[in-house]
């Protein structure tokens, strides 16, 4: 069974990624619909802004579940599909640090600054999105040669910017916790899956003996 | 005055597609989602619940027309559209999302609806609404509504002067504050039942104003706006219009009213005490520790990307009416 899924995810690649890319665009689709038919009310800033930040969270625990997937079911083929996955990640992200800055602060570059400067809960969210961003431009196949070692560090900044994603969303609601905790229960899950990958990448900055 | 100016782009109220019409062409685009998924169906009668089934919904209250004297405007900022006012409220008794409280608070009855004024006063009185409003000279007065999330709003309420009001029951020499409470129903408000829906609040929701504040001829009582009685989701029947202070103060759906000698517990304060103070003046000094007060999103009939941000002013552009209440206080840490 596991035989004949690898083979369809390798054979089909180009078919499979152009799929994957239309149902990635779905939250952003529905996103529009929502506000156009006014289902989120009459002044859906705050739905828009939040909805994208979920879409972008939901996604990273997409890519987060494909490696222990992957391994289980024994489908290699699955991880080809990663990085774009992954990069709607950023794509999300993008487009809820966009909505905050052109719907909600209404394009104030000034007032931008001014708040990234002086509050911690912007500053988590800004830390994971930088690190979003030097992820995805290093997702070129080329710099993942060249980069090596570095590369694997790198992208292991995954697991802690996802812990900080869940602060930043904990950190931003005005009451209750019960849906940052929830997410924090399912990532709390999804590392228990991957200690050893975890253990290994917090190694591979003590351990500089081994160069590649 | 407030004078309106059409402009050229504007459709007539005549031109308005009348209710039923508009349902029906809800419908007719449900017909098209089925399409494609009938033959997977047995029945498709089962497909019309996945959309929601809104035939089946629960009609909102009737907002009844009001009687009422136009006061003229401490400014001229345009109104913000009913729509929007009427369809982006915090209700947490009915969701915490901005849209919760419209689809929330349909099964909600306000009618009838009693209410009490007790506490140190010479004479507690229960009184039924219909009755007050029925005795009171109604006044619809323009206000700019500033929330604590820095977005505002320019509504036209209707109601009377909490004083008039709060006279009635002639208060005792040793009262200090008044404290009012939104009703408690958690069969009619499902935030108050799950605490998943409400966001996490200990129900019922109580504010309270200073004597002199609620005393200050700006502090309203509202049973309507936009000429009309007030929807569900904007805290029908009856709430508190605090013009100067953030829109949390303005506590919504009104059951009990009582004057202390005490500075009574409010809920927000209690929620986050660094974040949400007793008085909640607004002011663009102080910021919320999580984003900047000195600016504001006013929610007027522009698109979403045609909104700018507006500066906000001292007590909300009211000092002329209110500074003189906080002469000596330091406003940064009685925030």
């Amino acid at each position: 069974m596991s035989k004949a899924i690898n083979k369809t995810l390798a054979s089909y690649r180009w078919q499979l990624k152009g799929l994957l890319h239309l149902l990635l665009l779905c939250p952003l689709f529905y996103c529009v619909l929502a506000v156009v038919n006014g289902w989120w009310g009459g002044d859906p800033v705050q739905a828009i802004i939040h909805y994208l930040a979920n879409s972008a969270l939901n996604i990273l625990l997409i890519t987060l579940c494909l490696a222990p997937v992957s391994r289980k079911f024994k489908l290699p083929s699955l991880l080809a599909y990663r990085r774009l996955i992954g990069l709607y990640v950023f794509v999300y992200a993008l487009l809820h640090l966009a909505a905050y800055l052109v719907i909600d602060l209404g394009l104030d570059w000034q007032l931008f600054w001014q708040e990234n400067l002086q509050r911690p809960y912007i500053w988590l969210g800004m830390i994971a999105f930088v690190v979003l961003l030097a992820m995805s431009i290093t997702s070129l196949k080329a710099l993942q040669q060249k980069l090596g070692r570095r590369w694997l560090q790198l992208h292991g900044l995954v697991y802690p910017i996802t812990l900080l994603v869940l602060v930043h969303f904990w950190w931003s609601l005005k009451s209750g916790w019960l849906e940052p905790v929830l997410y924090l229960v399912v990532v709390a899950g999804l590392f228990s899956l991957r200690k050893m990958q975890i253990q290994r990448w917090l190694g591979s900055f003590s351990n500089t003996n081994h160069t590649k | 005055m407030w004078l309106k100016f059409k402009r050229d782009w504007e459709e007539p109220e005549s031109a308005v597609t009348p209710e039923a019409l508009f349902k029906q062409r809800r419908n007719i685009i449900k017909g098209f989602g089925l399409a494609g998924a009938a033959s997977l169906l047995p029945v498709t009668g089962q497909a019309a619940s996945w959309f929601g089934g809104d035939d089946e919904e629960p009609a909102a209250i009737v907002r009844r027309a009001l009687n009422k004297t136009d006061i003229p405007p401490l400014h001229n900022d345009a109104l913000t559209p009913e729509a929007k006012a009427i369809s982006h409220n915090n209700f947490y008794e009915f969701g915490t999302a901005k849209d919760d409280p419209v689809k929330n608070s349909r099964q909600f009855n306000p009618n009838p609806w009693s209410f009490t004024i007790d506490g140190l006063v010479e004479k507690p009185l229960t009184l039924d609404l219909d009755d007050v409003m029925a005795k009171m000279a109604l006044e619809q007065r323009i206000y700019r509504l500033r929330c604590v999330e820095a977005w505002s709003m320019v509504i036209p309420w209707v109601g009377f002067s909490l004083s008039d009001l709060l006279k009635q029951v002639k208060p005792l020499s040793s009262a200090r504050y008044v404290a009012f409470e939104t009703l408690y129903d958690p069969e009619q408000m499902p935030g108050q039942k799950s605490r998943f829906v409400g966001g996490g609040i200990n129900y019922p929701y109580v504010e309270g104003l200073r004597l002199d504040e609620a005393m200050n001829p700006l502090s309203f009582m509202a049973v309507g706006m936009y000429g009309k009685t007030l929807p569900a989701q904007n805290g029908a029947p009856l709430r508190l219009v605090v013009p100067w202070k953030y829109g949390f103060k303005s506590i919504k759906s009104i059951v009990r009213i009582r004057f202390t000698d005490v500075e009574p517990p409010t809920t927000w304060n209690i929620l986050s005490p660094y974040e949400y103070g007793f008085y909640a003046n607004v002011n663009p000094k102080v910021d919320h520790p999580r984003w900047s007060q000195a600016s504001e999103r006013r929610i007027d009939d522009a698109g979403l990307l045609g909104r700018k941000r507006i500066d906000t002013e001292m007590f909300n552009g009211y000092g002329e009416q209110v500074a003189h209440l906080y002469k000596n206080m330091d406003l940064t840490r009685y925030f």
